[in-house]
């Protein structure tokens, strides 16, 4: 019966609303992206080549690729502890501090790169005390692993969050009355459940700091070879009117984001075996 | 001892984060007193900014809920195949740098791209100038109402709707009293959060406006065009502003969230 009523739909509005949702899709977002892989393919191969292996383009994508990874490591470990904190523990402050997590989310891009690097130049607030450290974070590689932390902070902390509400407490209480220590259950038993929500939660902030433009150029300085990201080199090639170069490297960011979309599907399909397996036993 | 060391480094480290410069925004902002804050906004290029920014979301935000609301209602109420395939594509303007959601735009319409020569030929400019940008937020803020709205509409199911049809009542009118009463919570928080990153957007903004002063700045990239001038007090007026959007947010968002019942998201 409830098959049955499945297949025929008494709602109207299927043809409008599909039609609609496809042409939109197509104009905003699909057909740009065929203009940019037409561009990357209607290169020759060998100067497409030159263009993506070019010394400041490979020296990019180290530094995008490693302050991004630094930045998501930060997170999972920093996130996860702000998740637990706000999941099992009751203090005061604790829904402000819980609905100021998605600050990044709302803050702009280039108001968050500004402020930080107001906070950790030379003489910021708390650059001040780090310069005489011989740390330098403005203007240094560093800068930009700070900013692509706060970028992704979120991102780990509301993948976390959830998973850790559902995992169920008699698990733990059962490692313990068997004598294991809590350090045991959390690395054998609570760590394990949750490995596929802070795989997820990583590679989301990864996947946002290796595209990530405004909150870095404020505080990277931006110097060839050294704190030019990706992105970045992209624009400086559209400024010099090198649009092939720029959809060169283009395209090679975008199979870089399709990459990551998958493994983000694939950690979220596993995650949910999981908890499917969790629940029927 | 455990949870009172996890709280305070947790506490630590979004300070240094968040509230940290948060709070440096407002204290440069309002460092020359409170009229050399407002003295700043009196700049005309500060105030096409903000105007500029205001139009763009005027339009982007618009289109995007009726895209997400169609979205939602074929994917939600329906069963065709690709259906997962949909919602992907759906998702797929996130996962894109901005840079590079800029650049897609410059391809098509810039002058070496697909329309570029037409577009000159009949005068019509579109990169460097305000449909440019809308387009470029309308990518960035593609998902945005969509896919708070599909997972809404799905578990809501379709029962009162098939009530309402099987009683007579029209498509429109349907919708209009039986389904956006129940959704209007879920689409007022994909709005303000289209909303605060349309009005935000920098990257993708920035490749496709061509930063004339005045004309094609928006606020954010009005922002980094101060801070170069070292016109500190100028840049962070204009980003205490954009700071406070981004509160005045995330106070709707809590209150949606508190609203619909839903602690976490």
């Amino acid at each position: 019966m409830i098959g049955a009523r499945r297949e025929r739909s008494v709602i109207p509005g299927f043809g409008i609303t599909f039609g609609f949702t496809t042409f939109f899709l197509c104009a905003i977002v699909l057909l740009p992206l065929t203009a940019l892989v037409m561009k990357g393919a209607s290169m020759d191969w060998a100067r497409f080549i030159a263009v993506v292996t070019n010394p400041r383009a490979i020296a990019s994508y180290k530094l995008s690729f490693g302050a991004s990874l630094q930045a998501a490591s930060i997170n999972i470990v920093f996130g996860f502890i702000v998740a637990w904190t706000l999941v099992r523990y009751r203090f005061p402050g604790r829904r402000f501090v819980d609905a100021i997590i998605d600050m990044p989310f709302a803050l702009p891009t280039a108001v968050s790169g500004l402020a930080l690097t107001a906070v950790f130049a030379g003489n910021g607030w708390i650059g001040q005390y780090l310069e005489p450290l011989g740390i330098k974070v403005a203007y240094a590689p560093l800068g930009i692993t700070l900013a692509l932390t706060l970028i992704g902070m979120p991102f780990v902390v509301r993948t976390v969050q959830p998973a850790l509400l559902e995992l169920p407490r008699d698990v733990e209480e059962a490692a313990a009355t068997l004598g294991a220590s809590p350090a045991y259950t959390f690395f054998r038993v609570i760590l394990p459940a949750l490995m596929p929500a802070i795989l997820t939660g990583f590679t989301l902030a990864f996947a946002r700091g290796v595209g990530e433009y405004g909150s870095v150029i404020f505080i990277a300085g931006n110097i060839p070879l050294q704190t030019e990201i990706t992105p970045l080199l992209i624009v400086i090639r559209l400024e010099e009117y090198d649009y092939a170069a720029a959809a060169a490297l283009g395209c090679v960011m975008l199979a870089i984001s399709f990459l990551m979309l998958l493994t983000i599907n694939l950690l979220q399909h596993w995650g949910r075996r999981r908890v499917s397996a969790a629940g029927r036993r | 001892m455990t949870r009172a060391l996890l709280i305070a480094v947790s506490i630590a480290f979004l300070g240094t984060l968040l509230f940290a410069p948060l709070a440096v925004v407002f204290i440069t902002a309002l460092s020359h007193g409170w009229e050399a804050w407002l003295t700043s906004f009196s700049d005309s290029d500060t105030g096409a900014a903000i105007r500029l920014t205001l139009i763009a979301a005027a339009i982007v935000v618009p289109l995007n809920t009726l895209f997400g609301i169609c979205a939602a209602w074929c994917i939600a109420k329906f069963e065709f195949p690709g259906k997962s395939f949909l919602i992907t594509l759906i998702d797929l303007p996130l996962a894109v740098s901005p840079v590079v959601s800029g650049l897609v735009y410059v391809l098509m319409f810039g002058l070496q791209g697909w329309f570029g020569a037409w577009l000159q030929e009949h005068d019509i400019s579109i990169i460097f100038a305000l449909p440019g940008i809308v387009l470029a937020t309308m990518f960035v803020t593609f998902p945005y109402v969509a896919r708070e709205l599909i997972p809404l509409m799905q578990q809501m199911g379709n029962d009162e709707e098939e009530a309402a049809i099987t009683l007579g009542a029209g498509g429109w009118f349907t919708f209009f009293h039986v389904t956006l009463p129940r959704i209007r919570w879920g689409l007022m928080y994909g709005v303000i959060l289209c909303n605060a990153r349309a009005m935000g957007e920098f990257g993708a903004v920035s490749v496709v406006s061509g930063h004339i002063r005045g004309l094609t700045n928006t606020m954010p990239l009005h922002i980094e065009i101060l801070y170069q001038e070292y016109n500190f007090v100028g840049a962070f007026a204009v980003a205490s502003l954009l700071s406070l959007l981004a509160v005045f947010t995330l106070i709707i968002k809590s209150l949606l969230e508190w609203r619909m019942g839903i602690r976490h998201r």
